[in-house]
């Protein structure tokens, strides 16, 4: 069995949130457990990400593109009137902020600049929300690139309004009607699809999982967060680092770009999980979309469905670097339920005039439950990563209250 | 290095000295605990001339499948099947004659670990073992472990497989090499794909172990095609929609008999 250490000790591991081991190994999770078919492509996509990584060239147009396209930096919020009705001084990092509303966007452009680079034409993307597949065809569009979008029947119905904004933009959706119609699935059937495509298109995974280089690779590209975020914090706190840094997680990106700019720091690392889909939490090691992590799976080894408010927190899984930041003690994994996150979208939206995505609500939840229970102590900083903004989720909400 | 031929293990004995009869190997699929009395194919499959019976033990993601393998995992995990009950099933039968060869996704095997795994498979009286999802640089934890328990793994090659990892991957699998015949998932195509020829002549140019061509091979006549280039194919999905419509062990016994007409024809014209 794993030993997991005590997240209350937070002594930073020396090269935590690095470069991957060999194989792309996060502990004993990652890999590249991918058909032999997808192998050479994914190689080819570690080679090419390396190489554009060390060049100034690639590293300069990406900033550029993420401050004249996305609007990057993002700021920092304090909460003013939530902090003081908390007792802790909390502070947002506004990715609700960027074009397209979410953090979705820095990966987006990271990965699509690569694919131009590696002279592909078309970006192939799963979505769960619909955040990650706007943000996909706004890229696509931005660079002259063909974009296809695969997406759960069920998330479609979901969320209506983003399947009009891809399509807008010049996408082709493609609904899936596999399993449990959400991003699980869609997840499978982008994978499915890029298996008889590898020679033109780049699969520009969203999240923190996936065979390698792609854990590794979207944190890089969403550790823009973590490194304003970091600067910030160091402008505006008197202590420098906050006491506690906190973010969402599904598959587990922007927790993960957040989490990448304090790494090294005393900060103790919080992931927020839906309780439906505690992969982290709850999950049990083993293999899905090209990677060794934890994942919620039934007595006889069958991933389960995932059930979340929040679609973009409807994964079983988690990114095999948490699951490795739990293991090591460096970030702890706690769950929020559908009406804590539903209660807390609303209570930002009064006290601080932002209304989050549900996804992001569940970082705030935790935030209000910790700060009640003690878990966060009167006067501790706490920054949260606000990874995106609820315009989504009006419908969903409109029915819950 | 050792003798490949004294090296290898019963699936590969098997198919060796059949190949070596001048025989074109058949590799029928079935998923496991597909339906009532499921095992009834294996049967019919031994009776109509099949060299080696796979077995898919049905996983909820089936990520390298296409809609009729999705289709018939959804419909056996619906009924209940499970890697437990589908061993016990087999573990009931009489020999058939010809190995059986159980495939799944590495999650299934990583379950209980391949170790506990592998032993499961062996008393189940499963000989060979393919998981789509596990390449050569990530199967040393269960190449090892799967040869103690006296299962042979068999490494799949693609046609974007490099020459220096071919070499691997035909040096490291067991029982035969997994041919997939197009950049693509499993699923019957109209014809033999270009690339299937290609990619059996690189392996069998860097190795002498069997290779059977699977992915996209639905008829006699590219059964009979890819013979020409392979020593065997490995027909699936084409079997599984036949499942999915109804049809039963007896229609799949003639279905089967065709395919290895076929392939007993071409052995004939090219000998």
């Amino acid at each position: 069995m794993r030993t997991v250490s005590p997240w209350w000790e937070p002594a930073p591991p020396d090269g935590t949130m690095g470069e991957p081991r060999a194989r792309g190994r996060f502990g004993d999770y990652g890999g590249r457990y991918a058909p032999e078919s997808l192998v050479e492509a994914c190689r080819e996509v570690d080679q090419a990400f390396r190489e554009a990584w060390a060049d100034p060239g690639f590293r300069g147009a990406l900033a550029r593109l993420l401050a004249v396209h996305a609007g990057r930096p993002t700021p920092l919020t304090p909460a003013g009137r939530l902090s003081e009705a908390l007792g802790v001084r909390l502070y947002l990092k506004r990715e609700d902020l960027t074009h397209t509303g979410s953090h979705k966007i820095n990966n987006v452009l990271g990965q699509a600049l690569l694919a131009t680079r590696m002279g592909r034409r078309r970006l192939i993307a799963e979505t769960g929300a619909g955040q990650h597949g706007v943000a996909t065809a706004t890229a696509a569009a931005l660079l002259g690139l063909d974009a296809t979008v695969f997406m759960g029947e069920r998330d479609i119905e979901r969320q209506a309004l983003n399947v009009f904004r891809m399509r807008m933009l010049g996408a082709e959706v493609v609904p899936v009607t596999t399993g449990s119609r959400t991003l699980k699935d869609a997840t499978s059937e982008a994978m499915r699809h890029w298996v008889g495509a590898t020679g033109d298109s780049h699969y520009c995974i969203g999240s923190v999982v996936g065979p390698d280089p792609y854990p590794w690779m979207v944190r890089e590209f969403q550790r823009v967060i973590g490194d304003e975020a970091r600067a910030q914090c160091a402008a505006e706190l008197r202590t420098g680092v906050p006491d506690h840094v906190v973010a969402c997680v599904g598959g587990g990106s922007n927790a993960a770009g957040t989490f990448a700019g304090f790494a090294d720091t005393t900060a103790r690392l919080v992931g927020v999980e839906a309780e439906g889909g505690a992969g982290a939490s709850r999950g049990r090691l083993g293999v899905l979309h090209g990677c060794r992590s934890l994942f919620l799976q039934d007595d006889d080894g069958q991933i389960t469905e995932a059930h979340s408010i929040a679609a973009g927190l409807d994964y079983p899984g988690v990114g095999p670097e948490h699951a490795h930041l739990r293991d090591l003690g460096r970030a702890r994994y706690v769950t929020v339920s559908d009406d804590e996150a539903a209660a807390a979208a609303v209570r930002l939206a009064r006290t601080e005039g932002i209304v989050p995505a549900l996804e992001s609500a569940h970082a705030l939840a935790w935030v209000i439950r910790a700060a009640a229970g003690g878990d966060l102590p009167a006067g501790s900083t706490v920054l949260m990563t606000l990874s995106g903004r609820g315009d989504k989720d009006v419908s969903t909400l409109k029915e819950l209250l | 290095m050792t003798n490949p031929t004294l090296a290898a293990g019963e699936v590969e004995r098997h198919l060796r000295a059949r190949r070596d009869g001048g025989r074109g190997l058949l590799m029928p699929y079935v998923t496991g605990g597909i339906a009532p009395g499921w095992t009834d194919y294996l049967s019919a499959f031994a009776d109509a001339g099949a060299d080696a019976i796979e077995v898919g033990l049905p996983f909820s993601d089936p990520t390298l499948d296409g809609v009729t393998i999705q289709r018939a995992s959804a419909a056996a995990l619906a009924r209940g099947a499970s890697t437990r009950r589908i061993l016990a099933d087999l573990a009931g039968l009489p020999d058939l004659g010809v190995p059986l060869v159980a495939s799944t996704y590495y999650n299934l095997v990583l379950h209980d670990g391949p170790e506990a795994f592998c032993a499961a498979l062996r008393r189940a009286g499963v000989a060979g073992l393919i998981v789509p999802d596990l390449p050569v640089h990530e199967a040393g934890e269960l190449m090892d472990v799967a040869a103690a328990a006296g299962v042979e793994p068999a490494l799949l090659a693609s046609p974007t497989t490099p020459p220096t990892r071919l070499a691997e991957i035909a040096a490291r699998s067991r029982g035969f090499v997994y041919a997939v015949s197009l950049m693509g998932t499993t699923g019957e195509r109209d014809g033999l794909a270009a690339s299937a020829a290609e990619l059996a002549g690189r392996i069998r140019r860097v190795s002498d172990r069997p290779v059977l061509l699977g992915f996209g091979i639905s008829t006699p006549d590219q059964a009979r095609r890819a013979r020409r280039h392979a020593d065997g194919v490995v027909v699936g999905a084409a079997v599984m929609r036949r499942v999915l419509d109804g049809a039963g062990p007896d229609d799949l016994r003639a279905f089967i008999a065709t395919l290895r007409q076929a392939l007993d024809q071409e052995c004939d014209r090219s000998g």
